[in-house]
């Protein structure tokens, strides 16, 4: 299968992800990328991050994302996997992969991959410190990022 | 039961996701439709019969998808359909 699309709550392995997608002999080229759960966010410490999304429109909508950026780069595989529930510090929250025949395809189909799922996708994050938790607001620093696609 | 039986009920199944769920504490609800209407008539009607989700559903910037496509608030929603409400998102 050429796209593959994970949400689940259960941690991903990179490597079997990124064997995954050398599995062809077209390509030339392969770009992934990783999100964490980092510690700063604006003074305070992050202990978890607490994902929900919206079960069924969310992998629709990675799948139309990802097949976008399949004709649009002709790229030969792509592999999405999204982490829901209560994940801890530095835990592995988002993979995107994508195989091309050279390597710029892979980079700017990557890339387009990650700013329309921030964009789009239908997650909610919750931010958790030692004493209290906030809802993440929306930073329109990732809508300026779809700006770059649009030509 | 076939589609045209659903759609005779007048139900509309209305879904609440993120800081929007945990406001209103409530994760989903059947609103029952008397004739087809704008998703902007549906929350203004919600927010009457429940005068603190007010802020909520009015004030604050939310999203909308009507049978998980997203839409503007000018849609009009028929019986049957699944209409849910929610922020940005802010997955990733």
């Amino acid at each position: 299968m050429s796209i593959l699309i994970k949400v689940q709550s259960e941690d991903f392995d990179q490597g079997d992800l990124h064997k995954s997608l050398s599995d062809n002999k077209r390509d030339g080229a392969i770009v992934t990328f990783t999100g964490l759960v980092r510690e700063f966010s604006a003074g305070d410490n992050v202990i978890a991050l607490e994902l929900e999304h919206y079960p069924g429109m969310t992998q629709q909508l990675l799948l139309k994302i990802a097949e976008q950026a399949k004709v649009r780069w002709s790229l030969g595989k792509i592999v999405i996997v999204h982490r829901v529930g209560y994940l801890p510090l530095g835990e592995q929250i988002v993979f995107v992969g994508v195989s091309s025949q050279h390597r710029l395809a892979a980079f700017e189909g990557a890339q387009f991959i990650m700013d329309y799922l921030k964009n789009q996708a239908t997650f909610w994050k919750k931010e958790h410190f030692e004493h209290s938790s906030k809802w993440v607001e929306f930073k329109q620093s990732d809508k300026h990022a779809l700006d770059k696609w649009k030509s | 039961m076939t589609g045209s039986e659903i759609n005779s009920t007048g139900k509309v199944t209305l879904l609440f996701f993120g800081q929007l769920k945990e406001r209103l504490n409530c994760d989903s609800l059947v609103y029952t439709l008397t004739e087809p209407a704008t998703i902007e008539a549906i929350k203004l009607d919600l927010a009457s019969q429940q005068p603190n989700w007010q802020p909520w559903l009015c004030e604050r910037e939310l999203l909308a998808a009507l049978n998980q496509t997203m839409v503007g608030n000018d849609t009009v929603v028929n019986s049957g359909d699944e209409l849910a409400l929610f922020p940005p998102v802010t997955g990733g």
